[in-house]
């Protein structure tokens, strides 16, 4: 599961699911699919973010409306 | 000599449920310290109270002393003071010592919806990509069997093992709710968009209700939650046994 975060040290949490997720995409982005430690936050985001945002996000970088530079 | 908890809210009680965590044990305690310096400042001030309206010559030996006015500007800064301290150290024990101490071993997340609650286990995706998520849907009167609790009892309980750090994430579909279960000294607001965390290590098996505390509509005081504590194995064979059901 997702370990402590410091710079997510409060009850919000939504920043760090977010966080990841875009930091997953950068990740494979630079890096190509293959590579393992971006994979670190591909289990963070699963397990903080829900799975209706996840989905949601998902859709949006598929139709290209997604509001972060991830690429 | 084993003890019995009683784990249901009862009509007309006065006192907080049984306790199922250490930090709902520590609350009670402080309350209980509160009440004790309450009940002596209570039984003194009605004593005076009484006093002065019942004695025709309450007023007769009224002049200033000076002793006992340091002694009553003292002893209720004192009585703060003794109060004060403990409620601050569990205040700040509880926000520290679970979120950055107890790193979390297991993260569930609870989605508060009209008029129901989603339970996702995310931690556990298989390579096909499914993970465990169900709803949780009270069940109605009529459908209640011998032994289940009206207005608490749900089809799907949230099932967590006992001593285990966990982490719960909670948040919304649509309008804000809230997620409490008072035995285990948790409440949070779910508010859309927003993913607020609780700290939890339940001290023992068994299970817990608790009710969405924040208007959320018509059903507002139908879409309780319910947690069903477990032991680690019995907690593994669930997940596998929901894994393979869903």
């Amino acid at each position: 599961t997702a370990g402590f975060d410091a710079r997510f040290p409060n009850q919000n949490q939504t920043k760090n699911c977010w966080q990841n997720y875009v930091d997953y995409f950068k990740c494979v982005a630079n890096k190509g699919e293959d590579y393992a430690p971006c994979n670190q936050f591909k289990q963070v985001y699963k397990s903080l973010c829900p799975i209706k945002w996840v989905e949601t996000w998902d859709e949006q970088r598929d139709n290209g409306s997604f509001p972060a530079m991830y690429e | 000599m084993s003890r019995i908890f009683c784990d249901y809210p009862l009509n007309y009680s006065l006192g907080f449920q049984d306790p199922a965590s250490n930090w709902m044990y520590a609350i009670v305690d402080l309350h209980d310290r509160i009440i004790f310096f309450l009940l002596i400042l209570l039984v003194l001030v009605s004593w005076f109270l009484v006093s002065s309206l019942t004695n025709k010559d309450h007023l007769t030996y009224l002049a200033h002393g000076n002793v006992i006015e340091l002694v009553w500007t003292i002893t209720p800064a004192g009585i703060l003071w003794a109060i004060g301290l403990p409620s601050l150290n569990l205040l700040y024990l509880m926000d520290t010592f679970i979120l950055e101490v107890l790193d979390a071993e297991i993260t569930v997340k609870a989605i508060g919806s009209q008029w129901y609650w989603s339970y996702e286990y995310t931690d556990y995706v298989e390579s096909n990509g499914s993970t465990i998520a169900f709803d949780s849907f009270m069940i109605d009167e009529a459908s209640l069997e011998m032994g289940d609790q009206r207005q608490l009892t749900v089809d799907n309980a949230l099932v967590l093992p006992v001593n285990t750090s966990i982490r719960i994430l909670v948040s919304s579909n649509d309008v804000i709710h809230s997620f409490a279960i008072p035995s285990l000294a948790l409440k949070a607001d779910c508010l859309p968009g927003r993913l607020n965390s609780l700290g939890l290590i339940i001290n023992r098996p068994g299970v817990f209700y608790g009710q969405c505390s924040e208007l959320c509509g018509a059903n507002h005081g139908f879409m309780p939650i319910s947690l069903k504590a477990v032991t680690i194995p019995s907690y593994i064979n669930f997940l596998e046994a929901t894994a393979e059901a869903l």
